[in-house]
């Protein structure tokens, strides 16, 4: 590991790519992630790389569609509503089987919203957004270093699923400044890319990248050996952090910022006798259930704690199965949830 | 015995699914004699559009891509960008590219991406059943302008390569027609040159084909070749918009 140093999170984004080997970026300005833009716009050259301000979100999601067909390490960013925009290509680049990161560094919606953090994509990032039966790993990273992390990690995850993933941050942590450690070297994981487009030489048969499937039998089949990808993919890259879990009182489900406010909940509460434990979802998808499942009857409660009008509090649900109540506190708007309002809830909940 | 007439090597031997009388197969063929007579098959990438062609992936013998309605210079960038070296051209339709996909072609022509475009101009939607597009005539009937298409509802043809002539990053930019043998071979070594000006790297060029669609129109195909030419080519006059004198 190299020295400290300290840096905004939407910079380490980018640093973490180009260390990842990350040579092609498409994006669009919007607030709060634009800062990633400007570090590639300022060290791509340097690299010899791609940088390109494309004229819409749907035209960079499309470049990476091109620049994945043709076997580059590609990604791009944005914030909500860009990541709207971005869902057709999404869909065709999930069907056609293109590995690329995306990241979208939440800010709080509906409609234009509001630019502060929010983490109401929740379903839009893990239940699809685009059309079609289709999933992308999707990485929620808390700190800057574990943004870095993630990042490389994310790359090299999409090469060896030939999938999509998606890292997941709110405006706060695209935002805050912390310090970082990077890694002297990457491990690169070497993909086979013998499918991607880059001529034939006049060697080989042509490849061909499509998302079009007419024969009904034919797509069927196509959507089983995704499914089964999926599933291979749930098996190997579910990660979750536990934290103070055993005996605990009552168990929160947090992820990104809010996770480390729990972490501050969790000492308070301690003060007053109240065990608090936090399962944390590193990959939102796929989804954690066995952590959740473990540890469905040690707490009297769960609580989802979340910047969305309640979103993952379905998937803790879904994974606790009735087997203790599962409560939601929420803040929306680009409001963060206090570490007091919390612990109001908890105590309300154990009373 | 000598051979003087076969199928061109960067075309794949197998039935293409267009309508008779349809011009499509006679612009795949052009393509393909310009590839193989560049000797490019196998550095050149395809970008297959939505529409008609949505597959002729499956019919060039090169590496190819199908995109999103009406992203495929978007696409096309995607990959230029990553291998600069190779020949990279889309193939888009006039709802494709003058429609939904007219922000892609305006951004990729005025970035001067070194692709090449084939933009089929049959002033019709083909493959959802005959609806009018950007490019339907004035008083044209389609199902989606039952009684013509009248300016003052659904305003006028547009003229791409006149509205992409105006853009620094477009360098080659020309109108070409399938009614005939004569334009037929003018529309080949416009694409060709097309190819070269992308090859010796001076940015984006795009070839404009009117060609004809007998089973949407409602025609038969000679008939249909005559509609070009009396109809069509007033108002999408043919020939050169720049880069005639590009020597490559």
């Amino acid at each position: 590991m190299g020295e400290k140093i300290l840096m905004k999170g939407n910079e380490v984004i980018a640093e973490a790519a180009l260390r990842a080997g990350c040579r092609h970026y498409f994006g669009y300005p919007i607030t709060p992630q634009t800062e990633i833009a400007h570090y590639f716009a300022k060290k791509m050259p340097q690299y010899g790389g791609t940088f390109i301000q494309a004229e819409s979100e749907v035209a960079a999601m499309n470049m990476v569609y091109g620049a994945a067909s043709a076997g580059a390490r590609v990604m791009t960013s944005s914030s909500s509503p860009g990541i709207s925009l971005k869902q057709e290509a999404i869909s065709y680049a999930a069907c056609a089987e293109l590995p690329a990161v995306i990241v979208n560094i939440m800010r709080a919606g509906p409609g234009l919203g509001g630019i502060l953090a929010a983490q109401s994509d929740y379903f839009q990032a893990t239940k699809g957004g685009g059309h079609g039966d289709y999933r992308m790993v999707v990485l929620a990273p808390s700190s800057v270093q574990e943004l870095y992390e993630l990042v490389v990690d994310a790359f090299n995850i999409a090469d060896k699923y030939r999938t999509l993933c998606m890292i997941v941050g709110d405006g706060m942590l695209g935002q805050m400044m912390e310090a970082v450690e990077f890694r002297d070297k990457e491990d690169i994981y070497q993909a086979d890319k013998s499918w991607a487009v880059t001529g034939t030489g006049m060697e080989r048969d042509h490849n061909i990248i499509t998302s079009i499937y007419i024969d009904p039998e034919v797509l069927e089949k196509h959507n089983l050996k995704l499914q089964e990808k999926y599933r291979k993919i749930a098996e190997n890259e579910t990660r979750v952090e536990v934290f103070n879990c055993e005996g605990a009182d009552i168990i929160v489900a947090a992820y990104g910022t809010v996770a480390r406010i729990i972490k501050n909940v969790i000492k308070t509460a301690e003060k007053e006798g109240i065990k608090v434990g936090l399962i944390r979802p590193i990959t939102l998808w796929p989804f954690p259930t066995a952590e959740f499942e473990k540890y469905a009857d040690v707490p009297q409660a769960f609580l989802s704690v979340e910047m969305s009008a309640g979103q993952m509090v379905e998937d803790v649900r879904l994974a606790v199965n009735g087997k203790r109540p599962v409560y939601f506190h929420g803040r929306m708007g680009g409001m963060i949830p206090t570490q007091k309002e919390i612990l109001e809830k908890i105590r309300e909940i154990l009373k | 015995m000598a051979i003087v007439f076969q199928r061109p090597h960067a075309l794949r031997e197998t039935q293409m699914h267009y309508c008779p009388g349809c011009t499509h197969g006679i612009v795949h063929r052009l393509i393909a004699e310009v590839i193989d007579e560049l000797g490019v098959e196998g550095r050149t990438i395809g970008v297959s559009p939505v529409g008609c062609a949505y597959n002729n992936y499956l019919y060039f013998n090169c590496d190819m891509v199908q995109a999103a309605h009406g992203r495929a210079p978007a696409v096309a960038t995607g990959i230029k960008r990553v291998h600069p070296d190779n020949v990279v051209f889309t193939y888009q339709g006039d709802g494709d590219l003058a429609a939904i996909g007219t922000a892609e072609i305006i951004h990729a022509a005025n970035r001067g991406e070194k692709i090449t475009t084939i933009f089929i101009n049959n002033a019709i939607y083909g493959m959802t059943s005959g609806q009018m597009a950007p490019t339907t005539l004035v008083g044209q009937v389609t199902t989606t302008s039952p009684f013509g298409r009248k300016p003052e509802l659904h305003g006028y043809p547009l003229n791409v390569c006149e509205m992409l002539s105006t853009l620094k990053g477009a360098v080659y930019v020309e109108r070409v027609s399938m009614h005939d043998i004569k334009n037929i071979k003018n529309a080949k070594n416009a694409i060709k040159k097309a190819f070269k000006v992308q090859m010796a790297g001076l940015g984006f060029s795009i070839v404009e084909v009117l060609s004809s669609c007998p089973t949407n129109w409602g025609i038969d195909p000679v008939n249909a070749l005559k509609w070009i030419e009396e109809k069509m080519i007033p108002q999408y006059p043919l020939g050169n918009f720049k880069g005639k004198d590009l020597e490559v």
